[in-house]
């Protein structure tokens, strides 16, 4: 078996005979004896690390990694900088706790520090925490703290992700608030439909920015109606397109949400990734989380510290603004290093490349048949109709090492980013018009 | 030391990206960023040395010695590492088609079967992303179960007064009010309090076994059974589990749900505050009610409580740990964190008051009460003083029912000369701030920085750089 115990046979003997037991078994006397598994758990027995290395390289093996993918649908395929990886893997970063002690701890203290002005930056916000679990809890963390004693309906674009929705729904069933959906309209919200649905009853309005369709929305004139009705307005932006895109802070967002995934982090199947949340300063102290801040030791030296944790669950047990006592520390100091590594310039571009080949990308696909199926305005991600058999479609292009659009109602939603190259894109739609020919039509 | 917004040069970058090879694309005016961005304009060995200096300026198990209590700082395996960084797990969209996944749900399917079996749990999920949030889905699970049942009545969730300040917060968060119930003095339930609190509105009980004291209750199965006598459910919060992972199971204790802290128990890195991982199992009676994931749809589930399917890649890491360690292993692992922890309890004992006499689990709790009262020597003052000999400090001021604690978590990652080095630290620590108490207040001395003004942090809150403004 494996172990990671230092102590050997004859140190584990002294320890006893020093608190007076023979046994290790007489260390659970307080345990009811009927309980006590005699030979352990019923699991395999344990490995050696070689065992294991091959044990896990198989599982590993069972997957298909795609060298070339167009689709998004929430998880982003981006150039990741070499170095990212090198900060990330450092060890103290990896085993340290998080930064009680914060004579011991500035360099992760101050690296939050970083990360918090950074998404202050993207986002355009005052303040931001020191990241939540992911984009989904981070825009149903978001509509929790919109909520009063009057306002307790929570409008919710049916244009935003679809686990983004199931979440919130999720945490407002739990509440006990109320969540409707707002409609969707050409691939982005109906802002006509938001505006009936408005009332002295909404506490907050949620759209993301793109939305799940890759659409554009008129956030600003979404802010500008949910702050009408004396709503708040939740606006969750992809982190690279806020290099772009007017930000939430110059849409009148209240509060600014997101998925930092494609700030650095692999699609590593779905997590972990990295929630972030900013917000304007008036609603500072109602933020969940984390929250770290610039003072000075009694030198008079730059410290930073966990700070306003009155509101947290440790201090304010069922009175605190969330339960959350994580972060996601390590996410958070890999998108601040991806930005420090990309600048501004960096971002931009990866930002505008996405944008550029989605949209050389759509263009071909319209020339192979395949025309969008939205007229709005888009940034990486957008949908098509599919004019043959979608799961033959989808198969050829695996076989052929593509990972294709993802299926969606009336059609494929496709995603290009700065990694896929020209050649890719070419290669993609002979693909297409080979398999029509073929006969796949449906 | 200077931030990264202070080393930025205008004009220096890192080259990353190539030239764009298709058509730009230029969007309309108002669909446009206007605001300046921000953001470091650094080169490569910029970042490098900038990360590295900050990563002197850290603590980590890999520097030494981290007791801090109800955390489990113990080793973090580095062929976990290696197994969660294949690009066969690392490289994998969740939205890939099924037949091109099947590693990742053996993965999965795996780590479940193994720590149902470590629980005595029938059913699982992997979505919740951290110890709270597993709580927050596991009472969940109660509160769906109650109004499936039509059962509206039960609002009520039971929480012992030594509990860690998520059970409360958790239960709110699922609209359900809270009851806090006084503890013995060592932590354990008091059953006459507990019969006296269970009723019609009962939902169910959040319970820690062996408690924030680090004491087995050893009433545990009349507990579970009050609880469900009354109509309610029981819920095991998994932050001790480490104790008795292998020798004991939640699931025979009369437990109904449970959460997993797979970066304590399992070995898996904290990450400087996460990510980390809230494995939830539960009885077969509850299974339906288990969050929604992909190909899994039952129509009386909670939904879902995070995008796609949880961390999957700090279930990686467990499943290799829980692979390592095995059938023995795993309960010779618990058994040792127990031996390590009493242990060092005997040693300090010398010099400290220990907040409960007798066998204690995989941590205890010191008292500084007397100390603070007659010499003006805190628990923060110990801590602080820790910190100049390269040991993290135990958890200060928890749990809440001690007075001036300090709860120490050794781990079973530690040998004994680790042990007996730690000890003789404390133990002179100790001895030093009684002879001179003042001067253990300005401790640490040694460290990056000294005490940090707390007061003035959260009393004028500089929350982000300020570029100039």
């Amino acid at each position: 078996m494996g172990s990671y115990l230092p102590s050997t046979g004859a140190q584990q003997a002294e320890m006893l005979k020093a608190i007076g037991l023979d046994s290790l078994e007489e260390l659970y006397q307080a345990a009811p004896t009927e309980l006590i598994l005699e030979d352990g758990p019923a699991i395999p027995k344990g490995k050696s690390e070689l065992e294991v290395h091959r044990a896990m390289e198989a599982l590993a093996g069972k997957n298909t990694v795609f060298t070339t993918i167009f689709r998004g649908a929430g998880a982003y395929r981006h150039y990741i900088p070499a170095i990212v990886g090198h900060i990330a893997a450092k060890e103290t970063f990896v085993t340290a706790y998080t930064p009680y002690q914060a004579e011991i701890s500035q360099g992760i203290l101050q690296s939050i520090f970083e990360y918090q002005t950074m998404i202050c930056e993207l986002t355009g916000m005052d303040v931001s925490n020191a990241s939540v679990y992911d984009g989904a809890t981070a825009a149903a963390e978001a509509v929790a703290m919109c909520r009063d004693r009057k306002r307790k309906k929570a409008l919710v674009s049916a244009a935003a992700h679809p686990d983004v929705i199931e979440t919130i729904r999720t945490y407002c069933w739990a509440s006990g608030d109320e969540m409707e959906l707002i409609p969707c309209r050409d691939g982005v919200t109906d802002l006509s439909a938001l505006q009936s649905l408005l009332s002295d009853q909404a506490a907050c309005v949620y759209i993301q920015q793109p939305s799940y369709f890759g659409g554009l929305e008129d956030a600003a004139q979404a802010g500008g109606i949910a702050h009408a009705a004396g709503a708040k307005f939740i606006m969750a932006i992809n982190p690279i397109a806020a290099a772009i895109v007017p930000s939430p802070g110059e849409c009148g967002a209240d509060i600014a949400v997101g998925e930092g995934q494609p700030l650095g982090m692999p699609l590593s199947f779905g997590g972990p990734y990295l929630g972030f949340m900013a917000a304007t300063e008036a609603l500072t102290r109602r933020l969940p989380g984390r929250i770290v801040g610039e003072t000075a030791d009694g030198q008079g030296r730059r410290a930073f510290v966990l700070t306003l944790q009155a509101r947290e669950q440790h201090i304010r047990r069922e009175k605190a603004s969330s339960n959350i006592c994580s972060n996601q520390a390590l996410c958070s100091m890999v998108a601040a290093a991806y930005l420090a590594a990309m600048g501004p310039n960096g971002l931009r571009s990866a930002a505008s490349q996405s944008m550029a080949k989605a949209h050389y990308l759509a263009a071909r696909l319209e020339g192979a048949g395949f025309p969008r199926t939205n007229q709005c305005e888009f940034f990486h991600e957008f949908v098509t109709t599919c004019p043959v058999d979608k799961t033959g479609l989808l198969d050829y292009l695996e076989q052929n090492g593509i990972l294709g659009g993802l299926p969606v109602d009336g059609g494929l939603l496709w995603c290009a980013t700065e990694l896929n190259s020209k050649e890719e894109i070419d290669r993609l739609i002979q693909l297409i018009q080979t398999y029509s020919e073929k006969g796949g039509a449906a | 030391m200077e931030l990264l917004f202070e080393k930025s040069v205008a004009g220096r970058t890192c080259s990353l990206l190539p030239e764009c090879d298709v058509p730009d694309y230029a969007l309309p005016p108002e669909q446009r960023r206007e605001r300046a961005l921000n953001l470091p304009q650094l080169s490569e060995q910029d970042v490098s040395r900038h990360y590295s200096a900050l990563e002197r300026r850290a603590h980590g198990v890999n520097n030494g010695f981290y007791p801090l209590g109800s955390c489990t700082m113990k080793y973090n395996p580095r062929i976990d590492e290696w197994a969660a960084a294949l690009p066969g797990f690392a490289q994998i969209h969740p939205l890939q088609p099924e037949h091109t996944v099947r590693g990742c749900t053996e993965a999965l399917r795996l780590a479940g079967s193994y720590l149902r079996e470590i629980t005595g749990m029938d059913d699982m999920t992997f979505q919740p992303a951290a110890g709270a949030h597993g709580e927050l889905t596991g009472v969940m699970l109660i509160k769906r179960y109650h109004e499936v049942r039509g059962d509206r009545k039960r609002t009520k969730i039971i929480v012992p007064d030594s509990a860690h300040g998520t059970n409360p917060a958790t239960a709110v968060m699922c609209g359900m009010t809270v009851v806090n119930i006084a503890s013995g003095p060592d932590g354990c339930v008091d059953l006459e309090k507990l019969r006296e609190a269970v009723g019609e509105d009962t939902a169910g009980l959040m319970l820690t076994n062996p408690n924030t004291l680090g004491i087995f209750d050893r009433n545990i199965l009349e507990i579970t059974k009050v609880v469900h006598d009354a109509g309610g459910l029981t819920y095991y919060d998994g932050a001790n589990l480490n104790a008795i992972m292998g020798v004991v199971r939640p699931g025979d204790m009369g437990f109904d749900c449970i959460h997993l802290n797979l970066h304590k128990t399992f070995a898996t890195p904290h990450g400087g505050g996460g990510p980390g991982a809230g494995a939830v199992g539960c009885k077969d009676f509850l299974a339906a009610y288990l969050p929604n994931s992909r190909g899994q749809a039952s129509p009386e589930s909670i939904g879902r409580v995070k995008a796609f399917y949880g961390n999957f890649l700090v279930v990686v890491r467990a499943l290799a740990y829980v692979l390592t360690l095995g059938r023995e292993g795993i309960p010779d692992a618990a058994k040792n964190a127990v031996l390590n922890a009493n242990y060092l309890k005997k040693r300090l004992s010398e010099r400290y008051q220990i907040a409960h006499d007798g066998i204690c689990m995989h941590e205890f709790v010191i008292t500084l009460k007397e100390e603070a009262k007659q010499r003006h020597v805190t628990a923060m003052d110990i801590a602080k003083a820790l910190l100049d000999y390269g040991i993290h400090p135990p958890t200060m001021y928890f749990p809440l029912i001690v007075e001036e604690a300090l709860m120490v978590e050794p781990t079973e990652t530690e040998g004994k000369e680790t042990l007996d080095a730690a000890a003789e630290v404390f133990l002179s620590v100790y001895q030093a701030a009684m002879e001179h108490p003042h001067r253990v207040h300005d401790a640490p001395q040694r460290t990056p920085i000294g005490r940090p003004d707390e007061v003035r942090a959260a009393r004028k809150p500089v929350l982000r750089y300020p570029f100039g403004a």
